[in-house]
């Protein structure tokens, strides 16, 4: 008798410690969870979208124009070609500037320095600033700021011709 | 209830950990009272700080109160680490202590970066983008890690919602468990390490006096004049405050809080992978293991352990205080960004090697010393403790006062 009474103890204080484990697994489940990035699109959390940037002649070839909304830089190249530039620094994500005068992208916090293709000129940035798709429909080009491209350097498959 | 005489002179312990208990409870008090104005959002956060300066009876002396304390508690609590280790108190009872204690100073560092960023002027919002950029620099997980602390891909809504709950309940909460488990700790080792052979033959190495009031006046003497200089401060200098965040541009230089200075140092003179995770997670392991070395005896009590320690420490700290600064100089105006070997990965060029060389001379000077002074383990450990110690707080020193704009190598009367 006195046996089954110590089985059924131990069987019940071994559930009890189990049952324990499981609660602090689930509370830890949550807890991440919660920590987790929000991944619905409240209108808080996303960006503006596609931003409509203005006629091709608007922008002259080697200048380059700035959109706060959309956190890029519009650059057209010296051949006529469009390419949006984020504007955070591959190294430590501080905003640049861009420096008409030396024609490059100039980071205020490490000085990493850029040129128009957001290639990178001078360390210790670690590779080109990344850039969004531009699309160019019957003369008006648009950028898609809803998604960022990151590449290891630059390419002339990046740029959009008119 | 009677302590011992030896235990409680001011200069055995400087009453750095019962300073740190008053830093907390001030910043309870005042973190609390701005709770009822501070509003967690991009849009209402600066403005929320504003009113509570202007129209709150005594604002702005409570919000610099709440940050000097903060200030304070980092430095103090670095300081008392410093205290209990070269007075080695972390051994046999103590070893659990330790790590509380090592839990308690992640928390801290914890709080005070979660607050920073919350009055959300430019030099909070730049500085949590340069750390938490350094955390999305960790190979493999850091984007990740990096997205999950700012609740997104950038440093809004979500980020300042999450380090306001992380700073007013998950860390103070924490911090509170951990201190009492210390407190509890420390009573059941006994009280603090009694001092050794350097009280042996003074009247007072078998004394002891009670604890209320010798022990008891002297913690309350500390307390009011540690809340006497947090006031001053406060009132000569305030908080600063500077423009609200603007996410277009970054002030030049861009540093993170002072406390992760050396961190950002390192990340001047080291690849991402070296400085933001293989050297941190050395010196974190160094940290925990150091009441688990393999130690021949269990010395403690007095400062450096015994005189020979004392003498060794004074060489590892000029050692630091030559080599560092020269280290720093050398690597920015002769090595360059291209790193000791161009032309390879950065990860070999500005990791591995300059990476290995550290090592090597660190290797070798532990060797040396121990040789040439014929040293126990215990005052070898130490020695290499404040080596490490004093480069890093050159590290932090160079961040703080030589770094100008673009973070290029400038004399602080030059900034």
């Amino acid at each position: 008798m006195a046996d089954v009474d110590r089985r059924r103890r131990s069987f019940l204080a071994r559930m009890m410690r189990v049952l324990g484990g499981v609660a602090i697994v689930e509370a830890g489940w949550i807890a991440v969870s919660a920590l987790l990035p929000r991944r619905h699109k409240s209108p808080l959390m996303s960006g503006p979208g596609v931003i409509v940037a203005g006629p091709v002649e608007r922008f002259e070839p080697g200048s380059v124009t700035a959109f706060a909304d959309g956190k890029f830089y519009l650059a057209r190249l010296e051949d006529g070609s469009f390419l949006a530039v984020h504007r955070k620094c591959t190294h430590l994500g501080c905003s640049v500037p861009w420096n008409a005068d030396e024609q490059r992208f100039a980071c205020p916090c490490h000085a990493s320095a850029f040129d128009i293709r957001g290639d990178v000129v001078n360390a210790p940035a670690p590779r080109p600033l990344d850039i969004f798709p531009v699309a160019i429909e019957n003369g008006i080009v648009k950028v898609d700021t809803g998604q960022l491209i990151r590449r290891k350097a630059f390419e002339s498959s990046q740029v959009v011709r008119v | 209830m009677r302590v011992p005489a030896s235990a409680i002179r001011f200069t055995h312990t400087f009453g750095l950990g019962g300073m740190a208990l008053v830093l907390v409870l001030l910043l309870a008090f005042t973190g609390i009272l701005m709770m009822f104005t501070y509003e967690p959002s991009p849009e209402r956060a600066w403005q929320s700080i504003v009113s509570f300066q202007q129209e709150v009876l005594f604002g702005r002396l409570i919000r610099g109160v709440h940050h000097w304390s903060a200030n304070l508690l980092i430095a103090v609590a670095v300081l008392h680490l410093l205290r209990v280790f070269l007075t080695g108190g972390f051994h046999g009872r103590r070893r659990s202590n330790w790590l509380i204690g090592l839990g308690s100073l992640f928390c801290i560092l914890l709080s005070g970066f979660t607050g920073y960023l919350l009055p959300w002027d430019q030099t909070a919002y730049w500085a949590v983008t340069i750390c938490t950029e350094m955390l999305g620099q960790v190979p493999g997980i850091g984007l990740g890690l990096q997205h999950a602390v700012i609740g997104g891909t950038e440093i809004g809504t979500a980020t300042i919602i999450n380090f306001y709950a992380l700073h007013v309940a998950v860390t103070p909460l924490t911090l509170f468990g951990l201190l009492i488990w210390h407190f509890w700790q420390i009573r059941m080792a006994g009280g603090v390490v009694l001092p050794g052979a350097s009280v042996e033959d003074s009247p007072d190495a078998y004394r002891t006096v009670p604890l209320a009031p010798d022990l008891l006046l002297r913690e309350g003497v500390v307390t009011l004049v540690l809340i006497a200089i947090v006031l001053v401060i406060a009132i000569a200098f305030g908080a600063p405050l500077g423009d609200p965040a603007n996410a277009g541009i970054s002030p030049n230089p861009t540093k993170a809080p002072w406390y992760f200075l050396g961190l950002q140092e390192l990340l001047i003179h080291f690849d991402a992978t070296f400085a933001v995770m293989i050297i941190p997670l050395l010196v974190v392991a160094a940290l925990v293991a150091i009441p688990y070395l393999p130690y021949g005896a269990e010395l403690s009590g007095d400062w450096f352990l015994t005189p020979k320690g004392r003498r060794m420490a004074v060489v590892a700290t000029v050692t630091a205080l030559l080599f560092v600064p020269l280290w720093v100089f050398i690597d920015e105006r002769v090595i360059g960004p291209g790193g000791w070997l161009p032309g390879a990965a950065a990860v070999i060029s500005n990791g591995l090697i300059p990476f290995a060389i550290l090592s090597a001379a660190v290797t070798g000077f532990y060797m040396s010393v121990r040789k040439y002074f014929v040293a126990t383990i215990n005052e070898a450990v130490q020695t290499l403790f404040v080596l490490l110690f004093v480069s890093f707080a050159v590290l932090t020193a160079t961040g703080v006062w030589f770094r100008g704009a673009g973070m290029s190598l400038v004399w602080p009367w030059q900034m």
